[in-house]
């Protein structure tokens, strides 16, 4: 905390001189972040406040900036595949999901069908689970701490199922070009099911805890508010614009991996608040919870991966009896295999808006470029929309209602 | 010229219609088309295909680095059109603008002017591949520190191994 004219570098870099609005005024320069509690992560906000009043806020990112998309040109297309686990590491199969299906649309692949549904059943539940997070922390930012409990029991949960499938709660890496990594665990019908059975109640609790709460209400109604062209001209996506009554969601409105069979639909609201998403995230906690179901009840029968021996690996025990599989498999974890020269954008829609992989390739087994839009980092652009000229207060009820994961945004 | 597939699509033949000299190559390959024009007129192009053609979201801004070929650089623009009509899911259509840019001092006008999103985006494109936006309000690093030395995107800049002392010297 300093003066505007007293602040050394590196914030003054980051704060303009004072505007007209300001001249004449002494306003302060408040460093928020990088290790502030309510930015789930390393965000750093250089505030400028005029009494409770933020004048000007620059996010300064870049904190969790590893060079994944650099690192990915350096290795085999299937070696990507856990890297994009820690692009979002709240919504690590949906990132799976997303790169596989740009590098499946490359090579022309179709996935085999089961495949295809146990993909949407999974990113589902990775849906719930990244939306539970959320909420048990936005609620812990505004003080309810309760909440918090509540949504990691089940998020427990989920992480055990995932464990179940991958041998990893976080970093699953579960889905493969071509299809899934493994074969789904014996009894996984019962541990899927077991938890489906119980989400909807559940949900309900959450809502007991917050939907009459008078303090969560006053501290998110009519807060965080940005007019909807604003928003559209800043490439907000996701829950972000639902809330600001767009009903646009990319599972219906381009659909990929079979989402078109589901029957849901999209939640909107038209308020525009930090209220409004909440909504928004809770209805789509319990259509995740549809899709799901549905997966579970007809998840058809068949192989879990594409009959593609040049990019699959083979069957271990085809392997070890049939000369071809072993050439595969030898080719293909020494050389990767050869992708056709192109280029493609394949996005999905993550639990934080438009997810889309740019993926280039230029012949080789390696890719080109491999560019991740990524939704935390579009939609955090609208923070200075958010937080100009609200009260400092209402700053960390707007952050929470964003919804973004820092190594989201720094990749 | 354009391929009749892809004058097909309403945008841009009316694209072609209006801006017929700036493009200069395109192609539909796996149902996405894309569009290679002149960096000159990108401005207008994009204003264009914004007002004219409802492609009111900028999805993102990246580049590509073809290092050693010539021109080396490939800024691409994720254009996507958002019907305004609520209710029901809106038919959405995607659209990938391409500039080919020299290696030498590579720069294009900025489209923030367009649309405010492209901000961070051609920051980083700044930021990891060195390509200066012309017109861009605030035009600095974004993901690395102040003071990096090279743009660690581009295909010429080493893979592991770089030096860098964090600014402990100066």
């Amino acid at each position: 905390m300093a003066d505007d004219t007293e602040i050394s570098s590196p914030a003054a870099t980051l704060v303009a001189e004072p505007g007209p609005e300001t001249a004449g005024r002494r306003t302060m320069i408040l460093n928020m972040g990088p290790q502030h509690p309510s930015t789930h992560g390393v965000l750093r906000i250089v505030l400028e406040l005029d009494g409770e009043t933020i004048v000007k806020a620059r996010p300064d990112i870049g904190f969790l900036h590893t060079g994944i998309e650099k690192e990915c040109e350096a290795k085999f297309y299937q070696q990507v595949v856990p890297l994009t686990d820690r692009v979002d590491y709240l919504a690590n199969l949906s990132n799976n999901l997303c790169y596989c299906l740009a590098v499946e649309k490359l090579l022309g692949i179709e996935v085999p069908r089961a495949a295809q549904w146990m993909r949407v059943m999974l990113t589902e539940l990775t849906r719930i689970n990244s939306h539970l997070v959320w909420l048990g922390t936005h609620a812990l930012d505004i003080g309810a701490m309760t909440v918090f409990f509540y949504c990691f029991r089940e998020r427990e949960t989920i992480c055990k199922l995932f464990e179940k499938f991958s041998g990893q709660r976080m970093m699953t890496s579960y889905f493969r070009i071509g299809g899934l990594a493994l074969e789904p665990p014996r009894g996984w019908q019962q541990a899927a099911g077991g938890f489906l059975k119980h989400f909807p109640a559940n949900v309900d609790e959450y809502e007991d805890l917050l939907d009459k709460n008078p303090i969560w209400l006053r501290r998110t109604q009519r807060v965080g508010q940005v007019p909807l062209e604003r928003m559209l001209d800043l490439g907000v996506t996701g829950p972000m614009i639902r809330a600001a009554g767009i009903s646009w969601d990319i599972r219906k409105s381009e659909p990929y991996s079979g989402y078109d069979e589901f029957d849901f639909e999209v939640p909107t609201r038209t308020e525009n608040d930090v209220w409004a998403r909440y909504r928004v995230r809770m209805e789509e906690l319990r259509q995740s919870w549809r899709i799901a179901t549905q997966a579970l009840e007809g998840m058809p029968g068949g192989p879990w991966m594409a009959a593609a021996p040049k990019v699959v690996l083979p069957d271990r025990e085809k392997m070890k009896t049939q000369m071809e599989a072993l050439i595969y498999h030898f080719k293909i974890v020494t050389e990767g295999f050869r992708v056709p020269a192109g280029d493609v954008y394949q996005c999905i829609e993550s639990p934080r808006g438009e997810l889309g992989y740019y993926v280039v390739s230029d012949g080789t087994s390696k890719p080109h470029r491999v560019f991740m839009r990524t939704p935390s980092f579009g939609n955090l652009q609208v923070l200075p929309a958010m937080l100009e000229g609200r009260l400092i207060a209402d700053s960390i009820a707007s952050l929470g209602s964003v919804d973004f994961v820092l190594g989201d945004v720094d990749r | 010229m354009l391929s009749e597939e892809l004058t097909q699509i309403p945008a841009i033949s009316a694209l072609a219609e209006s801006y017929g000299a700036a493009i200069l190559e395109g192609g539909l390959s796996r149902g996405e088309a894309a569009l290679y024009v002149d960096p000159v007129r990108i401005i207008e192009i994009c204003r264009f295909l914004k007002d004219e053609q409802g492609f009111s979201r900028l999805s993102g801004v990246t580049a590509v680095d073809w290092h050693p070929v010539e021109p080396r650089f490939e800024v691409v623009y994720l254009l996507q059109s958002l019907p305004a009509g609520q209710g029901g899911p809106p038919q959405t259509a995607r659209l990938r603008l391409k500039c080919r840019l020299h290696g030498e001092a590579p720069e294009i006008d900025s489209v923030y002017g367009v649309w405010r999103g492209a901000d961070w985006y051609e920051r980083e494109v700044f930021d990891l591949f060195g390509i200066r936006f012309r017109e861009h309000p605030n035009l600095t690093r974004i993901l690395l520190p102040e003071g990096w030395q090279g743009h660690p995107l581009r295909r010429d800049y080493p893979k592991h191994g770089h030096k860098y002392d964090y600014g402990e010297e100066t």
